[in-house]
């Protein structure tokens, strides 16, 4: 026996020790038919070859570790960056709690979202009285401002129509005529997360802006000097949208951020659970009409939502995830181009000093090589950051990235030396990026939390940059958009790289003669 | 901050009803009479809770609950770990369930064990519009060219499968045929059937029953020599361990456990239960099942078990012992012992920081009122208890074996209700899932996740209660409760914004 009252071994311990070693061991023997473990490791290696990647990549049917997520998770994200707005997924519950668990694994935060609980009913009937009783209830309980419709792939299938459902609720009086229910179809077996929050965010804008489903007037575009801000479906919301919001101030713009969820995924423990922090009130988003222009920092969660804007006569401009320094210039000139208003001497000292920092230490960065996988436009955003580290992205894999995407990819390879080696992989997965990795090694892979299956099995150090990451904490804090965005990213990247060198160091009498001190 | 244990049962009832009369006027009329019944004070002496339950979710009260997928894929066959299990469907069920419920197990991930991936099998429009058996079958021959050391494969549908009229029974026969006999099982677990969880349990253990035993050859060999004293974990699904710190007990005793259902399980094991001379079932919501069925077809008998804290092991040992020989009893009697030093120093560190801690509890199959033994073990009282999916038949084991006399009862409890229960109630502890979690830290309230034992663990055995108890005293006893409030500000009282 192990375990102590004085020392409590926790599972990573106590399951090590003799007693349940054994006990395994004769487990497996006895009673799981094991394969001939000579069987296992030949199978192993296989895996390992250009043959295995060669059968691997040929598949056409099955998906191995995706790294994406389905359309209404997109939406609840959308949703809750709205004031006391309540996301209302229509269709079947258990997308819901699944949903609210992805966001508060990720977040470590509530995550507060309704569904309209179809079952076999449902399915022969329609979902109208879901509908008709969900909205009454969740106006009722939650007090909500606004509830924001999307629907599972169940509604989807059987073809409900969230238009003229929400119509008929109101008649019904589920919730006062004149609320505000704008809705988005958002199929999962169309596009990904990064589509559903396309939808949703052109729904809401629709509602507001294109007379609320037949039942108020359109609304007349008066320009103004204001700006619009999208930030796209991110994992970094809280940290990003309060440095995006630091840049506008410090240039002077006035801005509306639609979709600002930075607050209700950050509130503090203070003794009082909010349901509902910040967001983007409702008339700014109605007012968002009136913007000057519109700036989507992620391309291709907006695919929909910008040209629905360009219709009523904004400029649109859209980025991909810009990270760094290059990225960010681009992005903070055309703030300036946009309002008129000079790019102030703060943000240049901003960026000087992350020059400063890439200067300090980019011969540690340089020449290494990096897989990288994610959202498509994060992808663009990192490879274009390393490929200004003088690094190489040498494979850029994105599960909810098509051709096109990859494409903007191989142009941002050939814009640049280091671009040379690198290759850009659309539709792929995590699977697949086995196979690159055992087949053509890099240095560091950057992804998410499921990467560390990677890093596990190849070796590759993985560096955590996306989303979800539920396996550390807080980094959701930090951005990484803007110069101090880039910083955060560089010193996370740095590292890992400084980290890795210690530990291929400091075997004593062997390897230590590297083990520096100053670096 | 427990205010009600200054208070006599009686004032606690009172207070309760007044509380369950409170959340109920938030409703509108229909459902706040839907609601009503399923929230109750307890009374003792009662043969269950008086609660309706196993009834579908009103629609916008954000139930907890999650669906069949979850039951079957995420509960009872995700964790068998020697075949691939397809979440078959669009992909996001696949991709939210991934790795996210900590069933360890021991093997080669991607090579001979699949538990800690994700396959999918992506659908599309074009699935949808012209069906998807030609892509499952043809996922199938990519498994077996790609992955040829699995040992079976599940196919695990989602919402459109059902919706769509694809027939995944032919794919699975024909492909079980080219194959060999291959065991490849269908499971028709589409996220609409059913209320909630409960329902994928069910279809999952039918389908265990259908296409694992059902064709196992009559005359088939075991793969070891029986013996007397085999029995298998059944409702287990070694989430932190727990199925591996709860064999430890039982082969010390001197049984032999020969399958595991399903934390750390593989075929072979599934196969070879029909074989036990013993089911001992933990999670009776999601196994009884397959437990009944073997007792009818089989004749092997069942006997439920409880490894949440010391008094409730004993108890299970003992009886568990109770349907064997001397031998075995002695066993039963040996291991208590053995493990008495460590209960001892367990309570005697821990007790005196937790005696008189109040805990509120809303979990699924069994916990709310498995664990009910391990707290008081502590000196802790549960003052609130409620399931997501249980039947009545849960109800009805908790009144008579586990509650006190006013204890606060919501089955399928909606967060309106749960928030609203605990600002009122306070108790020092709430243990329910990731969902809550943050909300009621967010109000001050301790809190530690119930599902997936806030990633510690195990909590099963001797072993695991040595965690179980270190755990809760740091949930309570952390420091950062009293930091909630800024010095310079009152002292909060948890608000529900969402209510007012």
């Amino acid at each position: 026996m192990t375990q102590s009252a004085e020392h409590v071994l926790d599972h990573f311990e106590l399951f090590r020790g003799p007693e349940y070693q054994q006990m395994l061991a004769n487990k497996k023997k006895m009673f799981e038919n094991p394969r001939d473990p000579a069987e296992v490791e030949r199978i192993r290696e296989w895996a390992k070859t250009p043959e295995y990647r060669e059968k691997n990549f040929a598949r056409e049917a099955l998906t191995v570790n995706p790294a994406k997520a389905c359309q209404p998770l997109g939406a609840v994200f959308v949703a809750v960056g709205f004031e006391s707005t309540l996301p209302f997924v229509h269709g079947s519950q258990g997308c819901v709690a699944y949903y609210r668990s992805h966001l508060s694994r990720h977040f470590k935060e509530p995550s507060s979202c309704v569904s309209s609980s179809m079952t076999e009913d449902a399915a022969v009937f329609g979902g109208l009285n879901n509908m008709i009783d969900g909205l009454a209830n969740a106006y009722n309980m939650y007090k909500p401002k606004m509830i924001a419709v999307s629907t599972t792939c169940m509604a989807e299938v059987i073809g409900d129509d969230l238009n003229a459902f929400i119509k008929t609720s109101k008649e019904k009086g589920s919730v006062p005529a004149e609320f505000d229910v704008p809705f988005a179809h958002t199929p999962a077996f169309v596009g990904s997360h990064v589509t559903g929050y396309d939808n949703a965010m052109k729904g809401i804008l629709d509602h507001f802006w294109d007379g609320k489903a037949g039942t108020a007037p359109k609304l007349e575009r008066v320009p103004n000097e204001k700006i619009n801000f999208i930030g796209g479906f991110d994992g970094y919301t809280v940290g990003n949208l309060r440095e995006v919001k630091h840049i506008f101030e410090e240039m002077g713009i006035e801005y509306t951020i639609l979709g600002d969820n930075s607050n209700v995924f950050d509130t503090p423990t203070d003794g009082e659970f909010r349901m509902y922090e910040g967001g983007t009130t409702l008339e700014d988003a109605a007012n968002a009409v009136h913007a000057k222009a519109t700036i989507s920092m992620q391309h291709y969660c907006t695919e929909k939502t910008l040209p629905f804007i360009a219709n009523h006569g904004q400029e649109v401009v859209s980025f991909h995830h810009p990270v760094g320094v290059s990225g960010t210039d681009a992005f903070v000139m055309a703030l300036s181009r946009i309002s008129g208003k000079e790019i102030p001497e703060s943000l240049a000292l901003e960026r000087g000093r992350l020059v400063d920092a890439i200067a300090d230490s980019s011969a540690h960065i340089h020449g290494k090589k990096f897989a990288i996988y994610g959202d498509p436009d994060l992808c663009l955003g990192l490879a274009s950051f390393l490929l200004e580290l003088g690094a190489e992205p040498t494979h850029v894999l994105a599960t909810n990235g098509n051709k096109e995407w990859a494409e903007r990819v191989q142009a941002v390879f050939d814009a640049s030396p280091f671009g040379k080696n690198c290759h850009v992989y659309p539709g792929k997965d995590l699977w697949h990026m086995r196979s690159l990795l055992f087949t053509e090694p890099v240095d560091f892979l950057i992804g998410n939390t499921y990467g560390k299956y990677l890093e596990r099995d190849t070796g590759t150090p993985l560096i955590r940059i996306g989303f979800p990451i539920f396996d550390r904490h807080h980094k959701h804090r930090y951005p990484v958009w803007g110069y101090q965005g880039g910083l955060n990213v560089l010193v996370t990247i740095l590292d890992k790289i400084f980290d890795e060198i210690d530990r291929n160091t400091n075997v004593p009498a062997k390897s230590d003669y590297s083990f520096d001190i100053i670096r | 901050m427990s205010v009600i244990e200054k208070q006599s049962v009686a004032e606690i009832k009172a207070r309760n009803k007044e509380l369950i009369a409170e959340v109920l006027k938030v409703y509108p009329e229909k459902t706040a009479k839907r609601r009503a019944k399923h929230l109750n004070v307890h009374e003792s002496g009662k043969s269950d809770c008086g609660v309706k339950s196993n009834i579908k979710s009103i629609p916008g009260v954000m139930t907890i609950r999650g669906c069949a997928y979850a039951g079957s894929k995420g509960v009872v066959w995700g964790p068998i770990k020697d075949m691939i299990h397809i979440s078959h469907g669009p992909v996001g069920c696949g991709q939210y369930s991934w790795a996210a419920r900590r069933n360890y197990y021991i093997g080669t991930t991607g090579i001979d064990t699949f538990v800690t991936m994700q396959f999918t099998s992506d659908f599309q429009e074009k699935d949808i519009v012209f069906g998807g058996d030609k892509k499952l079958a043809k996922i199938m021959d990519e498994i077996q060219e790609l992955f040829p050391l699995n040992n079976g494969i599940t196919v695990q549908s989602e919402c459109p499968i059902g919706l769509i009229g694809d027939d995944i029974e032919a794919v699975s026969k024909t492909k079980s045929k080219e194959y060999d006999g291959k065991t490849i099982v269908p499971v028709r677990c589409e996220g609409f059937r059913g209320v909630s969880q409960s329902l994928g349990h069910h279809i999952a253990n039918d389908a265990i029953r259908d296409w694992v035993f059902d064709k196992l050859p009559a005359d088939a060999a075991p793969r070891f020599e029986p013996s007397d004293y085999d029995v298998a974990i059944i409702g287990d699904y070694n989430i932190g361990g727990d199925a591996w710190s709860s064999r430890i007990l039982l082969e010390e005793m001197g049984l032999r456990v020969i399958a595991q259902w399903s934390g750390d399980g593989s075929l072979a094991e599934l196969e070879a239960t029909p074989k036990a001379k013993l089911n001992v079932l933990h999670c009776y919501r999601s196994m009884n099942y397959i437990s009944r069925h073997m007792e009818e077809k089989f004749g092997i008998p069942w006997c439920e078990y409880n490894f949440f804290g010391p008094s409730k092991i004993a108890e299970s040992l003992r009886k568990i012992a109770s349907y064997f020989d001397d031998k075995i009893k002695e066993g039963a009697e040996r291991v208590i012992a053995k493990y008495q030093p460590l209960m001892d120093a367990v309570i005697a560190k821990y007790r005196p920081r937790l005696e008189g801690k109040t805990v509120m509890l809303f979990v699924g199959g069994l916990r709310p009122r498995h664990v009910i033994g391990a707290y008081e073990d502590l000196g802790m009282e549960v003052v609130g208890t409620g399931y997501e999916f249980a039947h009545n038949d849960d109800y009805q084991r908790t009144a008579q074996h586990y509650v006190k006399d006013g204890t606060l009862i919501y089955d399928d409890v909606t967060g309106y209700e749960f928030e609203k229960f605990v600002e009122k109630v306070q108790p020092d502890l709430v243990g329910s899932g990731i969902k809550e979690k943050y909300v009621f830290q967010k109000m001050g309230v301790p809190f530690r996740q119930m599902h997936s034992w806030d990633y510690s663990g195990p909590y099963h055995g001797y072993d695991g209660f040595a965690i179980f108890a270190r755990d809760m005293d740091m949930a309570i006893n952390s420091p950062v409760w009293k930091m909630t409030k800024a010095p310079w500000k009152q002292a909060p009282k948890p608000l529900l914004q969402a209510a007012e």
